[in-house]
């Protein structure tokens, strides 16, 4: 029971990586029709959001230390961050224990930035284009940010803990009432919880505002938006903007559970096109528990009882269960009638 | 016509005749003729460095061609001769190899067994490589060494720690320098019994391929021998990004060693996953949980930041040993690139001087003659004391090095320390070990 409860939290913590991207899909699929393979190099630029403010805050002044050597023998080099000449040693080091959470503030208008001139740039170019054209250009987009990332950080995974207070993990054992542990770490409780209020202030964003109203209506029937005069190219333009920096919120978040590298976003792109499919093309809803479903469904089928009767289903079951849905609801879980069926 | 009566003709043709019969002896000897592929012709001769330049080992493979570069460099008398000052075999002389200078092409594995062939391939068809050196996987290692065989060329491979490579996929053409699972296992059990008890239950993580199955293998074996259980083996497969669900099944089996028979990225997200489980922190069976890690690799563990401190694990060889020849490698790269050297980096530079060494001593390019010259020889000075490359398997024999996660590392390169050096004794094995059964070294091919 306990193994089963734990797994359903970690499928909860994937599902939230895994809604997150695929939210951001949908929401570019679903305003401007496009089939965006970048979104993963988007996620994968929010880890390096978070690394760059890592390394911002740890810039340092250099001195000598004569008593100690380096690998050459000579004097070692002692650095000490400029944050900690600043504000005093605790208070310097207390800021770069929680760059992390303060490269939130950095990646937003990132993000935001990014996704605007990666719209306005080069995508809206692409709009009346093929499926297969708009596949290809946003892949080569993605292994263009690839590289560029690996020219700048390495290819080496670059460890990015979170802050200490969130080091450890958190048993809920004694809360049911069970005589085993039941710990989940910390951090991934946050990403959970981070998760979960991005995906609620989208859906708000969408639901309460004005303008959220006209993208929605945009959605439904772009040209009738577009005969009463409203400029609904410029809020789709937005739209991109946001489903970036949702990505790459989600990426930011995500580099202390494992060390960012260039290519971390190619390693959630194709899990993340399942889930947009299994949600149903443009379901904003869909794509949320399509990926907390899926998230769910892969941690379980890694509970050593249930390999013991089918070998290696850890390693196919988001697939297999794609293919049911697909074949059982060809438009997806909450898929709707007409997209991406003419 | 008197024998005086000379034509120009008749000058050309019986000097030609008389010229090509004192050179027959000469052409029939094996390690002397020109019928082996790529036989250099002019005074250069051409080596293939064949690395990872993409893909998740990218890095490793940057330092390994950073080291062959400045094998190249020594070997052409450049530089301050690094390790050549220090290797027992006096043969080198900074003249290039049998005095033709040496230049490299380079090829990108990818990480991927059809790319690193088809790498390894253009650099003997199109660019004429006497040999290939270096690779950071076992898979492309097995693939890359199959493809020398067939093309006759030396396979000199770099990173490679699956028992298989000198075990059942072992070829005549392919030397491997560095240690292998087996070994890893051979010295890290003792370590682990005096520092965690004889009464332990692991539990291991093992990378679904080659490589992960040997070690898990050698590993629970060793262990196993020295009084511990092995109360599950999981394996996971080789694109796992997060090792979670794996690791929450370990909080709750009994176990209390978790042995993460990963590398690379694979080891990196595992070992911090299993860190922020808490799996440190935990005390199960009255003892403090424990984790292993296998095969370390100074780039892997500076990618698991401070996630190593205190985990055990074993090298082939490390930058801080204090014998000359690591000290005259560390130095010499050291200053030429800003950075200690890696141990891919000196498995390769020490393979590069290796086989320029083979080539000397045989006096021939030829591989069979090389490969002869490598069979058996006996060496030192280049780091891990007296070392043999055993005829039997073509697989290198030294002493192997434990090491543990540093508490309070100083500075970015500062990440292992040396927790014991095993001697050779203890890590060699017999050639027809069942861990290495199942396959023939066969015969050398010179190719052409």
């Amino acid at each position: 029971m306990d193994a089963i409860l734990l797994q359903i939290l970690n499928g909860l913590d994937k599902g939230s990586a895994y809604a997150l991207i695929a939210l951001g899909l949908t929401l570019i699929f679903g305003t401007l029709g496009v089939v965006n393979f970048a979104h993963g190099a988007l996620f994968m630029l929010g880890a390096f959001c978070a690394v760059t403010v890592q390394k911002l805050l740890s810039l340092s002044t250099i001195t000598l230390d004569e008593t100690q050597k380096d690998f050459l023998g000579r004097p070692l080099e002692i650095k000490t961050p400029y944050v900690e000449s600043w504000f005093g040693p605790e208070t310097g080091s207390l800021i770069i224990d929680w760059s992390v959470p303060l490269a939130i503030l950095f990646a937003i208008p990132v993000m935001l930035f990014i996704g605007y001139v990666m719209e306005r740039g080069l995508i809206k170019h692409f709009y009346k284009r093929p499926h297969a054209d708009q596949i290809l250009v946003t892949f080569g987009l993605a292994i263009v940010l690839q590289e560029i990332i690996k020219y700048f950080y390495g290819a080496n995974p670059i460890p990015t803990p979170a802050p200490s207070a969130f080091v450890g993990s958190f048993d809920f054992a004694p809360l049911l009432g069970l005589d085993t542990s039941l710990a989940y770490p910390y951090w991934r409780l946050v990403y959970f919880g981070f998760s979960t209020l991005i995906i609620g202030a989208v859906f708000a964003f969408l639901q309460f505002t004005t303008f959220g109203m006209v993208v929605r209506a945009g959605m439904a029937d772009r040209e009738t938006v577009g005969l009463l005069g409203i400029d609904i190219d410029k809020r789709f333009s937005i739209m991109f903007g946001i489903a970036a920096a949702v990505a790459g919120l989600a990426g930011v978040m995500y580099a202390p559970i494992n060390s960012p590298n260039y290519h971390m976003g190619m390693d959630f792109l194709v899990l993340s096109f399942v889930v947009v499919v299994v949600g149903g093309m443009g379901s904003l809803p869909g794509a949320v528990l399509a990926g907390f479903m899926l998230g769910i469904l892969e941690s379980l089928a890694s509970l050593n009882e249930v390999k013991a009767v089918l070998p290696g289903i850890d390693q196919i079951i988001i697939y297999v269960v794609a293919i049911v849905i697909l074949l059982t609801r060809p438009r997806g879980l909450m898929g709707r009638k007409g997209v991406m069926e003419e | 016509m008197s024998f005086l009566n000379l034509t120009r003709r008749g000058l050309i043709q019986t000097g030609a005749v008389a010229g090509a019969g004192l050179a027959l002896p000469t052409y029939l000897r094996a390690d002397a003729h020109a019928g082996y592929t790529n036989a250099p012709t002019g005074n250069t001769v051409t080596l293939g460095f064949n690395v990872p330049q993409t893909g998740p080992y990218a890095e490793e493979g940057l330092d390994e061609l950073r080291a062959q570069e400045l094998a190249v460099q020594h070997l052409n008398g450049e530089g301050d001769g690094g390790m050549m000052n220090t290797f027992s075999s006096k043969a080198l002389k900074g003249n290039g190899i049998l005095g033709k200078k040496v230049t490299f092409v380079t090829g990108d594995t990818q990480t991927k067994s059809d790319a690193a062939r088809a790498a390894a391939k253009s650099m003997i068809e199109k660019d004429g490589a006497i040999m290939i050196n270096g690779g950071s996987s076992s898979g492309v290692a097995v693939a890359v060494q199959g493809l020398c065989q067939e093309a006759g060329v030396i396979f000199m491979a770099g990173l490679t720690h699956s028992n298989d490579t000198t075990g059942k996929d072992k070829k005549a053409n392919g030397f491997r320098h560095f240690f292998n699972a087996y070994m890893s296992a051979a010295a890290l059990a003792p370590v682990l019994k005096s520092a965690y008890g004889a009464d332990r239950r692991a539990y291991h993580l093992t990378a679904d391929y080659t490589w992960g199955w040997t070690q898990q293998e050698s590993i629970a074996a060793a262990t196993e021998a020295v009084g511990w259980e092995t109360v599950n083996n999981v394996l996971t497969p080789l694109a796992s990004t997060d090792f979670s669900s794996y690791i929450a099944p370990v909080l709750n089996s009994g176990a209390d060693v978790l042995v993460l028979n990963h590398y690379g990225g694979n080891m990196v997200n595992s070992l911090t996953n299993a860190v922020q489980f808490g799996l440190l922190d935990k005390e199960v069976n009255g003892k403090k949980f424990e984790i292993v890690v296998p095969l370390y690799s100074e780039l892997m563990a500076a990618g698991a930041g401070a996630n190593v401190q205190g985990v055990i694990g074993s090298m082939n060889w490390n930058w801080q040993l204090q014998d000359e020849g690591s000290k005259a490698f560390t130095k010499s790269f050291g200053e030429k690139y800003g950075r200690p050297p890696s141990n891919s980096a000196h498995t390769c530079y020490v393979q590069t001087l290796l086989y320029a060494d083979a080539v000397e001593r045989a006096g021939t390019f030829n591989p069979c003659g090389v490969g002869e010259a490598l069979e058996g020889f006996e060496f030192d000075g280049m780091g891990n004391g007296p070392t043999l490359y055993r005829a039997e398997d073509h697989q290198c024999f030294k002493d192997v090095l434990v090491m543990k996660g540093k508490e309070n590392p100083t500075n970015e390169y500062d990440t292992l320390e040396i927790v014991e050096q095993t001697p050779r004794a203890q890590v060699e094995y017999a050639p027809d070990h069942p861990m290495f059964a199942g396959g023939e070294l066969g015969q050398c091919n010179p190719g052409a």
